[in-house]
């Protein structure tokens, strides 16, 4: 059974996951699509409420997505390479911004040491890459125990809130 | 000077153990080498021609003479007992191991130095002014920004992974010593006309192989909007700046292909999300941080030193270097004295161990223990008293660091090149020298006046060539090593980028070649001009025509 890490655990991923999508294609019960072949079936919603998912490239825009965001399952975002960030940023507006509240899984190029960052800006499910041991990159969630600037996990910076 | 709080040195010590454990996998296998490398990197570690090369932040060019002395104990115990300093105010180890690098980082550590954000696709060490503080022209005070933003982008979640490194400089100067237009993003510090303190913000130069002016994209920035604005800008950049060719990756090309009326569009939009969110500076902490920064405790001294006087009537050499490597201060009785690191023959900005000492003791002696780094590769000693000037040059003679070439033709600025980079076409340290010693009269030099010469072995312009009065570029031909040379460049208020003088030559002639520029432009000048106004009345042809038939 393929895992995920979820709120910092290592579980089974209940989802199917879909390159492509073509209206009537036949989905498992939670599937992850591509964003754009979502946007063109949104009436796929009412025939999965609540356990279907999109996921989305780093140079896709996460704007066009606000209509529909309480409604998906979940959101996936891709890291074609790890040294591609914009998934950062996108990550950032959909939580901050556009305020969704359900999952948001890093899939692709996914590794330990990426971990602390992805988390801090919303990212709370991150599917490894299939040859890396999810339990020791486990560790990589609490490198550091503070951080100066604020983002998703911390919304206030160090200086709003410091002791001294 | 910036002291560490608890939550630096947690950050700091926690980013050691994180660094040791992941070299520590690196070296079991678990990372391959390309998921290592930009982690290395956002450590300072490259690996270079002969060994690793650790680059150390000096954040916006300060540090302590209790730091000096840990970087020279770090290069005798770690490496071969000299450092490099840089034209972004850091220090280089040429020959670290690469299993002992977190063990330099511990040492580090333990004296307020880390190696954080000095390589790699992220935000890097904000440089600014050399004579931050203390510059007679000082306008503001850049440094508390510039740790403002160094915190801010220490770790910076969403900024770690951006198309390509990232570069910010501040000045508050009404003199430009920041190269602010050749950044990635260059920040004047202004007052308005109701006393407010805010920023003049450029974005998309730099240097490398397209160099690029900055462009204007808001003239005047309030000051508690500083970090809102920034990862406004970052975060059109982070998404829309190209990812598909490492050379067209700087934000310069971001904002050359929109236009910049269209970046700014795109930034202020992103900003109207984040402006007076919770990033917003307090007024609480800029003045924490400001604290860091208030004056030594300067003496009520006469403006004038009479001993001083004296001196400078006795002794010649005192006197040309007084002329030289002496500044005004913005207190009365006070200098501010620059340590040159250009001796001939001393690879532009090296420093051996036994000289960071020796600076670390003058700064003790006579400038409250504090050094900076400028990014013309010297060291300076701000708050000298006038009184001390000829004792302390006394002393700084014996290290050889009292050469009166400061803002002379062979105060270089010049890159590592073939010697030590990887990437090189060609040295650059010969032709650095070379050129000192043909122009090793003193008064002939003086004479020549302000002139700066700058060096880089390839087009990644680490040596600043572009923005030399004269820029020299080694190239490859054919498998052996030339060079180009460009004139008018300039890092200053009038920045400009150089042109090219003509086809390239051969090491062994540059010094004839640089003879020929300094001679057309002695005999083209005015009484008041210095060798860039020249160039500029008369242009490039008069300098060509005389090259190529005397070199050819
Ligand atoms: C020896 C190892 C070094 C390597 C491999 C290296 C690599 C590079 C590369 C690839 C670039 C071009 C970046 C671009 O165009 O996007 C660059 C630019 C630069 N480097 Fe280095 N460098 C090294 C050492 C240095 C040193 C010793 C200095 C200071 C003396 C320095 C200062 C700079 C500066 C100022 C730039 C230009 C910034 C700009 O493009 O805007 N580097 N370096
Ligand atoms: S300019 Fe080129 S040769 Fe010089 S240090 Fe930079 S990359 Fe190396």
């Amino acid at each position: 059974m393929p895992v995920i890490i979820k709120n910092q655990t290592v579980i089974s991923d209940t989802y199917t996951f879909y390159a492509t999508y073509t209206e009537g294609d036949v989905l498992a019960k939670h599937s992850i699509i591509p964003v754009d072949d979502f946007l063109a079936n949104p009436s796929l919603l009412e025939q999965h409420p609540g356990t279907i998912g999109v996921w989305l490239d780093s140079h896709h825009e996460p704007e066009a997505l606000s209509p529909y965001l309480h409604q998906l399952a979940v959101i996936a975002v891709n890291f074609p390479s790890f040294t591609d960030g914009r998934g950062y940023s996108i990550a950032r507006i959909i939580r901050e911004r556009l305020g969704y509240q359900g999952e948001l899984r890093a899939i692709g190029e996914v590794l330990h040491d990426q971990l602390f960052y992805l988390k801090r800006c919303g990212f709370d499910a991150f599917k490894l890459q299939a040859e890396k041991d999810p339990e020791e990159a486990l560790r990589g969630f609490n490198d550091f125990s503070v951080s100066y600037q604020a983002a998703t996990d911390h919304p206030q910076p160090l200086f709003r809130h410091r002791l001294h | 000077m910036y002291k560490y709080d608890a939550y630096d040195k947690t950050i700091v010590a926690e980013r050691v153990a994180q660094f040791r454990d992941q070299t520590q996998r690196y070296l079991e296998g678990k990372l391959t080498d390309a998921e290592f490398l930009p982690l290395r990197l956002q450590n300072g570690l490259y690996v270079q021609r002969f060994a690793p090369m650790l680059r150390v932040a000096i954040p916006y060019g300060m540090v302590s003479a209790t730091q000096i002395r840990k970087l020279a104990e770090i290069s005798r115990r770690y490496d071969k007992g000299y450092v490099h300093f840089s034209t972004r105010q850091n220090v280089q180890y040429n020959w670290p191991k690469l299993e002992r690098v977190p063990d330099i980082l511990a040492e580090l550590a333990t004296d307020e130095m880390h190696a954080i954000q000095t390589s790699g696709n992220c935000i890097r060490n904000t440089t600014t002014d050399q004579f931050a503080g203390v510059a007679a022209d000082e306008l503001v005070d850049p440094r508390p920004y510039c740790e403002i933003i160094r915190q801010w982008s220490t770790f910076h979640p969403e900024f770690a992974y951006l198309p390509r490194k990232f570069k910010i400089a501040i000045n508050g100067a009404k003199q430009d010593r920041a190269a602010v237009q050749v950044h990635d993003i260059g920040l004047h510090v202004e007052q308005n006309s109701h006393g407010e303190l805010g920023f003049r913000v450029l974005v998309g130069g730099g240097l490398g192989r397209t160099p690029m002016i900055g462009t204007e994209i808001c003239s005047f920035l309030p000051e508690q909007h500083l970090l809102t604005y920034l990862e406004a800008i970052l975060r059109v950049y982070n998404r829309y700046g190209r990812r598909d060719n490492k050379y067209k990756a700087r934000i310069k090309i971001l904002v050359k292909a929109l236009g910049a009326e269209a970046f700014r569009a795109k930034v202020d939009a992103e900003w109207q999300h984040l402006k007076d969110g919770p990033q917003t500076l307090t007024e609480a902490e800029i003045k924490r941080i400001s604290q860091h920064f208030s004056s030594p405790d300067y003496i009520d001294l006469p403006a004038k030193s009479a001993l001083l006087q004296q001196h400078l009537q006795q002794d010649p050499n005192f006197r040309h270097w007084y002329q030289r490597n002496v500044t005004g201060h913005k207190v009365p009785g006070y200098a501010i004295v620059t340590l040159s690191l250009k001796a001939t023959a001393q690879a532009p900005g090296d420093a051996t161990d036994k000289q960071l000492e020796a600076a670390a003791d003058l700064a003790e002696q006579y400038s409250f223990g504090e050094i900076r780094v400028s990014h013309q590769q010297n060291l300076v000693l701000a708050d000298v008293q006038q009184d001390h000037l000829y004792t302390l040059w006394q002393e700084a003679l014996k290290f050889g660091f009292a050469t009166p070439n400061i803002g002379l033709l062979t105060d270089v600025i010049c890159c590592p090149g073939g010697d030590f980079c990887a990437l090189a076409n060609a040295k650059s340290l010969p032709i650095a020298e070379a050129i000192q010693r043909r122009f090793d009269d003193l008064d002939y030099l003086h004479d020549i006046g302000n002139l700066d010469l700058n060096i880089s072995g390839c087009m990644n312009a680490c040596g600043h060539h572009h923005v030399g009065h004269i820029g020299i570029l080694g190239v490859d031909k054919k498998g052996e090593e030339f060079y180009q040379v460009q004139l008018g460049g300039s890092a200053y208020n009038d920045a400009s980028l150089g042109k090219i003088l003509g086809p390239s030559f051969a090491r062994d002639v540059m010094p004839d070649v640089i003879t020929s520029i300094i001679d057309v432009y002695l005999k083209h000048r005015t009484p008041e001009e210095l060798f860039i106004d020249t160039y500029r009345r008369i242009g490039i042809q008069p300098f060509k025509d005389r090259v190529y038939a005397s070199n050819n």
